[in-house]
């Protein structure tokens, strides 16, 4: 671990700064943000994203992006709220397993374009964008899932649990645990890394790119099917034109956020989550400050350019460097 | 080691590409402790023959025994599970990852879902890097490393594997005389453990301080396998070059006026150092120097692609700035280059706008094209140069290599220069067309323009050429009249050889 946290630390050393900046700011300005009960909303407002941005970090650290994640979540959340609508006899976890399961083979099916065609995930993924919404809306004959249809024990997880903190939040933050493990103390996770690292390297080195590609699609498709079941019990209702439309902009923003870079090899979970924390206080301040949600897009967008340009600054940090000691 | 039996015997090796054979027939023993240079030209096969070994290519014909037992090398990682690993020039890493799991990645045997024991790999990259004696912190990411000790990384690991077989492409290009050292003693230590390793180098000094014995590679053929000590530098470069000379017709005597281009002391660090030279009016002089001697940086910095740090340029006796390519063009200085997809061609535009790309003035006089004035000068240039095409029209990515390097020479030839850089204007072009480009190159000498002609090939140079100036290692170190021109004569002040060597290796 000492390798790993030492690799990463400048990086969410400043989303640290950058989240304590912000709510001291936001405090100063609006004593009553500094709150259990501030805490208390942002932590149910980042799950949705915190489960989401583990998958999609994963795909931006193996150099890749998938934008369809906002139409797996909503086909995920449609298709497990079909089932809690027409079996509510049925238990609560095969909802679980049909939602993170479609997710999954969704996200499969992404993996495997990538890989088998060698196309650019950008280009696959926003066509599959558009695909999964259309099929979802054919899935649901475009009719919503109703309040009444979300399984009671479903909506009290996003209330509470036997320790008082949401059923929800305590998934994400065990999915966060679960990934970390995974990246930093699995061979495949390092492969992960190094496949982002260097695209052209990992096969002369013995890496198995394809396989490790499409099961890291797979996962950010399976972990998109989750945040679906998180919205249905959140929100209470699934609507094929809203559930998830625009998402996969707050996850990628969350995680670009969280220092994981675009050009793949760099990207930490602690990162990520601060970058989700940093949002969701983002989203819960402007309200309390009386920003009117026009500007909310504004804000979120300078923000995601602030980071960037971080990021790019220490990267050049390390561009200089090679230049002292001209080698390049 | 008392060994005699050879660790690699090769018999047999070929390889082609595409149908052009770039290996012919090779044997070569390789014997346990012993450091073997392969030697060549650009181009002579003794990379490939070592990629072959690698696992990187597969031979067309031909048979590699191991120790004695025939086998196959299908990819790098069946050569890594032999004990064979190759080193780059430019290593191949992982820059995010740490040394310590740049070492191990990838290892033969290691489960996908085992575990990562991040304080047993540190042991052991530790213990690896150990082996080596460099103070290398193994927990530090690969990105900040220099690349001498991102080639020791790349050695560690060969040890990790226990590698019995290491293949070092010229390892050295890119390190100081210092890390050079450190690097030789290492090679040695390894070579005192019984492991055999390649070293492929144009520097005959390396070769001969650390070699103990040598293969000449030519035109894809094994010339001769002698022990180092048995061969003088001139034997060597002898045995490099000695193919016959292609039967170029040597041009008339031309027409030489007044100096049209004048470099002073021209410097970019790193690159070349103290460049000057001159050309005149109806004089075509030669860059000769092996790939990597800093040439093309020359020719880039004259026409503002990359500008040099110190000097002076002038140009009809008078000093200009080119800072980019506009100021150059503006200047009268056109530049053909060898990467055609790189610097000079719009691959999905048509033929006739990539001609006419740089007359704009005259396309359009008033900022708004004028089809027939394109179309006319295209269809001249086209039957001026024959450049074989189905239409004007056509994407000019559709056209054979030659036609469309013609098709560029046409387009700065329609901006009528005065003085023309040619950077390996033949490369990849078939041997008729290239008769005709030569043709073409004697005629605009004789039209007065100024020619500074780039080209690794030595009979083009020698036919060509009035005068040939040499670089090695971003240095002029020859100025050679037509009259005293030999292929002999070049590559002697082309290979780098002690007491020559510039402070710093040309950067990669």
């Amino acid at each position: 671990m000492s390798a790993i946290s030492r690799l990463f630390r400048a990086r969410e050393a400043g989303i640290l700064v950058m989240l304590v900046l912000f709510v001291a700011v936001v405090s100063l300005i609006q004593p009553r943000f500094f709150s259990t009960e501030t805490l208390r909303i942002v932590l149910l407002a980042v799950p949705l994203i915190l489960v989401a941005a583990m998958g999609q970090m994963m795909v931006l650290v193996a150099r890749h992006v998938d934008l369809s994640i906002g139409s797996i979540l909503g086909f995920s959340a449609i298709a497990a709220g079909m089932i809690f609508r027409d079996h509510p006899e049925w238990p609560l976890y095969i909802g679980f397993a049909v939602g993170v399961l479609s997710g999954a083979a969704l996200g499969f099916v992404n993996g495997l374009v990538v890989t088998l065609f060698k196309l650019p995930s950008i280009i696959v993924t926003l066509g599959t964008l558009s695909l999964y919404r259309g099929l979802l809306f054919i899935l649901s004959g475009s009719k919503q899932i109703d309040p009444n249809d979300i399984p009671e024990p479903l909506i009290r997880m996003a209330q509470t649990s036997p320790i008082d903190i949401p059923w929800i939040v305590i998934i994400a933050f065990g999915v966060a645990f679960a990934t970390w493990l995974f990246l930093t103390h699995s061979q495949i996770g390092r492969q992960i890394y190094a496949i982002g690292s260097n695209p052209t390297a990992a096969p002369l080195r013995g890496i198995r790119v394809m396989p490790v590609t499409i099961l890291v699609f797979t996962l950010s498709g399976a972990l998109a099917g989750l945040a679906g079941l998180i919205y249905a019990a959140r929100f209470g209702y699934v609507n094929p034109g809203i559930t998830g439309v625009g998402f996969e902009f707050t996850v990628i923003a969350a995680v670009v956020i969280g220092g994981v870079s675009i050009n793949g090899g760099v990207g930490s979970v602690l990162g990520t989550v601060l970058g989700v924390l940093l949002l969701g206080s983002v989203q819960v301040a402007l309200p309390i400050l009386g920003v009117s949600g026009f500007w909310q897009n504004a804000i979120y967008g300078g923000i995601i350019l602030i980071a960037l340009v971080i990021d790019r600054t220490v990267r050049q940090g390390g561009l200089r460097g090679l230049l002292a000691r001209g080698g390049a | 080691m008392t060994v005699s039996a050879p660790l690699v015997s090769a018999r047999g090796i070929s390889k082609s590409f595409g149908g052009v054979e770039v290996l012919r027939n090779v044997d070569l023993d390789l014997m346990p402790g012993e450091v073997h240079a392969l030697l060549g030209e650009n181009g002579a096969g003794k990379s490939t023959f070592a990629k072959i070994l690698a696992g990187v290519h597969r031979p067309t014909r031909g048979t590699i025994s191991l120790a004695g037992k025939p086998v196959e090398i299908p990819s790098p990682i069946a050569a890594q599970r032999l004990g064979i690993t190759l080193i780059h020039q430019e290593p191949i890493s992982f820059p995010d990852l740490s040394v310590a799991e740049n070492l191990v990645i990838g290892q033969v045997g290691a489960k996908p879902l085992g575990r990562v024991r991040w304080a047993e790999l540190a042991k052991e990259a530790r213990r690896l890097m150990g082996l080596l004696n460099v103070p290398i912190d193994v927990t530090v990411p690969m990105r900040g490393l220099s690349i001498a000790d991102q080639q020791m990384v790349e050695i560690a690991r060969a040890l990790a594997s226990d590698s019995r077989l290491i293949i070092m492409d010229e390892p050295t290009a890119a390190l100081t005389p210092k890390e050079v050292e450190t690097l030789f003693k290492i090679v040695r230590r390894l070579r005192d453990e019984g492991r055999t390793i390649i070293f492929i180098s144009h520097r005959l000094e390396e070769v001969r301080a650390i070699c103990d014995r040598v293969t000449i590679f030519r035109d894809g053929d094994k010339i001769e396998t002698a022990t180092t000590a048995s061969l003088t530098d001139a034997d060597i470069i002898r045995r490099m070059i000695g193919r016959p000379v292609a039967d170029y017709l040597h041009r008339g005597v031309s027409h030489v006026g007044e100096i049209a281009l004048s470099v002073r002391n021209l410097t970019l660090p790193g690159r070349f150092e103290n460049i000057s030279f001159d050309i005149r009016k109806g004089e075509i002089v030669g860059l000769g120097g092996l790939v990597g001697a800093g040439r093309t940086d020359v020719a880039r910095a004259i026409f503002g692609v990359a500008p040099a740090v110190s000097g002076t340029i002038e140009i009809d006796g008078k000093k200009v700035t080119i800072h980019e390519p506009t100021d150059a063009i503006g200047l009268g200085i056109a530049l053909v280059s060898e990467d055609r997809a790189i610097a000079g061609i719009f691959r999905s535009l048509s033929v006739e706008t990539n001609i006419t790309a740089a007359v704009p003035k005259r396309i359009a006089p008033r900022g708004i094209i004028r089809r027939a004035v394109e179309k006319a000068l295209a269809k001249q240039a086209v039957d001026k140069l024959s450049i074989r095409l189905a239409t004007v029209r056509q994407p000019i990515g559709e056209l054979s290599g030659g036609n469309q390097q013609k098709a560029i020479l046409a387009r700065w030839l329609l901006a009528e220069p005065e003085i023309l850089i040619l950077d390996e204007p033949t490369r990849g072009i078939d041997i008729g067309v290239k008769a005709e480009f030569y043709d073409m190159i004697g005629e605009l000498a004789a039209g007065g323009r100024a020619i500074l002609l780039i080209s690794s090939e030595l009979p083009e140079l020698l036919a060509l050429s009035d005068r040939i100036l040499v670089m090695s290692e971003g240095r002029l170190t020859a100025d050679i009249a037509r009259a005293e021109a030999s292929q002999e004569a070049i590559m002697h002040a082309a290979v780098p050889r002690s007491g020559r060597t510039a402070g710093e290796g040309a950067a990669a």
